[in-house]
């Protein structure tokens, strides 16, 4: 199966010319590299404000900006990272590039409702980001929106949530075509226990984005139409209930956190095996416990709420099935571990993101154990601890993986191989500053410090400073990555077929692929 | 970790320290593993992987030990939980607590209203909350306790105090601009300092022969001065020094005028505050003290502003 004489997907000439080859590209890895584009260049913005927010709380009172600018920062940073970021994230990047070549297909099963997806997804972070320069000031509400304060705040927040409505089909329509390129596109002899766990977990997540979306794309033309109809759905000035707003908003929201961490999940699955030199163990378990996490997840929403008012069966039944979703997490990291015992360990850079990523994934997971309790969840909830948590997991999990999976698959996606040597310097920068930034917040918390404090009290202080340092670190560490992986995309050297000696169908293709991946589909034996 | 300031924090400072020590167990244990086989199987010392397809035995044996020890951690967050679900004793000292767009106000059985709160050391207190505007959330770090104030409705918190001191309160729940501002504290008196204080009311009698003192305290209580400043300097409203009697450039229904500080208008800014917009401020972030503030308070504050202005009528 030599096709190593076919022009790449880079280089390949179709009838538009320039740009235009790529935004009306229907090739499911120039679609994919669009969002690669799109979304760093997102990320990278959020993380600036981030940063910003950290400057500004490395001491009390003001340093850098005012209280109203603060709450715009933190708005604008969860706005862009949950919805523009994380969410897309794995799945619309290398979900894009590597699920039809992982199932040996020439492309998802739409290809034009794919570019659709990237449009749509284009057009809804122009409108929520025009919220900022339009109508009377940035939002200020947080990225949950929270009513009655949403309804309140004179800022600008209808584009925002119209922008959230919009992104809400583009992750709608993604899902639908990679559930349909999974039940119709695997190539013959693939039964579905012989998929590679990515594309199992992109199916899982795939799942959650066609069946929890659509909630908060409902609770969000509520908002809506009680700011601009007056129906009183969430405002008590109007008869609404605030707190039917927030179950709406986390029935969407949580399965939402799942969206971001299987696919991370499916990443890690994928380069533990390959530099251990061994078959992932436990394959079956791994994809049973990503299905019950797909579903159980679906059922403990009501635990961002334990402090809100829920009568006490509900608080049970959540706080109990949190406990039970930590279970199928836990089952991964022993079989990741058991993968690694007696393998042959290559120490490449995506395999210190893989290891990195268990570290960190951990603690956020275990942390989680904390805020699910309940008499300990009354204490921690909405404070620094939580924004730790999430960050830990979030952050930690899916974009420790998302390094991992880019360092690993980027001699296939750009043909060329990246320095080494730097992109271990950027990683231990940036693994420090991560944990200098973010392990702080948790003691942070457990002193009793809110979360979305423009100020604070003196005993914070100490604790904040070490904190915003390693902010400073961690994007130290980031510029590194970037610029190491942006120069060897034109300079490095050229890449072989399997550089990593990969089992998965993308291995056995040339690098840089060419436009229709296989000449002819693979079978499977 | 506090020593236990409260009723509740016994019982929850055990929960922490159980399921801490499990999770720093289960963290480190793994991670060391994690280093060993890392370092005891890379390619150098072991070139050639050993294949293991997997093992249900093992599956069993991770599944079933986890499930066990996560169910332990449920029954200890939710045991300790259940003291504060329960409702307040029946001699509990009961607290109106008004949150409010930024700052709290805590009125007594007597009627005595304060902005911190005081209560005695021993006496379980019950807070019955409710909130005007947006949400809100009472939080005591130290005594463990923390609750949404939801408008529309009154949530109910209780604690015993068990040692006296002073400690931070928190607005825990995103409220808007001043959110970080909307702290205070809890003064916990000895009971015979606390009957002291409870009955005293010569503070009153000394406000009212002061000129303006009565008026401060309104603007106090009301939480007026958490967007207004005293001194001059810019919040989110307009200062109150030196207004009265000055002139101040408005926005009334998109046109700018220019009026002066009398009592028409003072009046108005209260009741309806968004009919004269000061130019450089924000419409529709005051909300409307009518029936809220009488027309006597309004007199007494005015007579406050006019202690803090050169002109006098």
């Amino acid at each position: 199966m030599d096709n190593s004489n076919l022009p790449s997907y880079l280089e390949y000439k179709g009838k538009y010319k320039g740009i235009f080859a790529w935004i009306f590209s229907t090739d499911h890895k120039r679609i994919g590299l669009l969002y690669l584009y799109s979304i760093m260049a997102m990320f990278l913005v959020a993380a600036l404000l981030g940063l910003l927010m950290k400057t500004e709380l490395i001491a009390p009172g003001k340093t850098i900006m005012e209280a109203k600018a603060y709450n715009a920062v933190f708005t604008l940073h969860g706005i862009t990272m949950i919805f523009l970021v994380v969410v897309p994230g794995i799945p619309a990047i290398l979900g894009n590039f590597f699920l039809p070549i992982m199932i040996g297909a020439k492309d998802v099963f739409y290809p034009r409702l794919n570019l659709l997806s990237w449009w749509l997804y284009i057009i809804g972070a122009i409108v929520a980001i025009s919220s900022q320069f339009m109508g009377t000031g940035s939002p200020d509400t947080g990225w949950t929106f929270y009513a009655p304060y949403s309804f309140k705040t004179q800022s600008n927040i209808l584009p925002a949530l119209i922008g959230a409505f919009i992104l809400g089909f583009s992750s709608i329509l993604t899902g639908l075509n990679f559930i349909v390129t999974m039940h119709r596109m695997r190539a013959p002899g693939m039964k579905w226990l012989k998929m590679p766990l990515f594309p199992w977990t992109l199916y899982g997540t795939a799942w959650i984005q066609l069946l929890a979306t659509p909630v908060v794309g409902i609770t969000l033309l509520m908002v809506v139409a009680e700011k601009v109809l007056n129906i009183g759905f969430f405002d008590p000035t109007l008869g609404g209930d605030p707190i039917l707003y927030q179950h709406l908003f986390w029935i969407y929201s949580h399965p939402a956190v799942y969206i971001m961490i299987l696919p991370a999940m499916g990443v890690i699955s994928e380069v533990i095996p390959t530099f251990a030199k061994k078959e992932i163990f436990g394959y079956n378990a791994i994809v049973l416990s990503t299905m019950l996490i797909a579903f159980v997840g679906y059922f403990v929403w009501g635990h961002h709420m334990f402090t809100a008012g829920m009568s006490e069966t509900s608080l049970f039944a959540f706080s109990f099935l949190t406990f039970i979703v930590a279970i199928p997490s836990a089952i991964k990291i022993f079989n990741w571990l058991a993968t690694l015992y007696k393998g042959s360990i290559m120490l490449r850079t995506p395999m210190y993101w893989a290891v990195s990523f268990l570290f960190v994934f951990m603690i956020g997971g275990l942390t989680g154990m904390v805020l699910g309790a309940l008499a300990t969840n009354v204490h921690l909830h909405d404070t620094a601890f939580v924004v730790a948590h999430f960050h830990f997991i979030v952050f930690g999990g899916l974009g420790f993986a998302f390094f991992a999976g880019i360092h690993y698959w980027f001699p296939k996606i750009f043909g060329r191989m990246y320095d080494e040597a730097w992109a271990n310097t950027g990683w231990i920068i940036f693994f420090m500053g991560f944990l200098t930034l973010y392990f702080p917040m948790f003691l942070l918390g457990i002193q009793g410090m809110p979360r979305r404090y423009y100020d604070y009290v003196p005993e914070f202080h100490s604790t904040n400073i070490i904190s915003s340092f390693g902010a400073f670190i961690m994007i130290a560490g980031l510029i590194v990555i970037i610029i190491n992986l942006f120069r060897s995309a034109k300079k490095g050297e050229k890449a072989p077929k399997s550089p990593w000696g990969g089992k998965t169908l993308e291995w056995t293709i040339p690098s840089p692929p060419p436009l229709e991946n296989f000449e002819e589909i693979p079978e499977i034996k | 970790m506090y020593s236990n300031l409260s009723n509740f924090s016994e019982d929850i400072n055990n929960s922490f320290i159980i399921i801490f020590s499990i999770i720093s167990f289960f963290l480190i244990a793994i991670t060391i593993t994690i280093i060993v086989f890392v370092v005891k199987y890379r390619e150098k010392k072991n070139p050639v992987p050993t294949p293991i397809k997997g093992s249900v035995w093992l599956e069993i044996v991770w599944t079933v030990i986890p499930l066990g020890l996560v169910i332990g951690m449920f029954y200890y967050g939710w045991m300790a939980w259940i003291p504060m679900l329960s409702d307040a004793p029946d001699d509990a000292i009961e607290v109106k607590t008004t949150a409010r767009m930024w700052s709290w106000l805590f009125e007594y059985e007597n009627g005595k209203k304060t902005d911190t709160l005081y209560v005695p050391e021993g006496k379980p207190v019950e807070l019955q909350m409710t909130s005007p505007d947006v949400l809100h959330s009472l939080y005591i770090p130290a005594y463990r306790i923390k609750r949404d104030i939801v408008p529309g409705r009154t949530t109910n918190i209780w604690f015993e105090p068990r040692k006296t001191g002073e400690y931070d309160l928190f607005c825990a729940e995103y409220c808007g601009l001043q959110h970080a501002y909307m702290i205070t504290e809890v003064k916990v008196l000895t009971q015979e300092e606390f009957d002291k204080w409870y009955i005293d009311t010569t503070a009153v009698a000394e406000r009212a022969a002061t000129p303006g003192a009565e008026g401060l305290q309104i603007l106090r209580m009301n939480g007026c001065v958490a967007c207004h400043s005293l001194d001059g300097s810019k919040l989110v409203g307009p200062s109150y020094k030196g207004i009265w009697g000055h002139e101040v450039e408005v926005e009334t229904n998109g046109d700018k005028r220019t009026l002066i500080v009398d009592e028409e208008y003072v009046r108005n800014s209260i009741y309806k505050p968004d009919d004269d917009i000061v130019v450089g401020y924000t419409k529709g972030l005051m909300r409307s003290y009518e029936g809220e503030l009488t027309d006597e308070e309004v007199d007494k504050i005015i007579t406050y502003l006019k202690t803090l202005s050169d002109k006098k009528e």
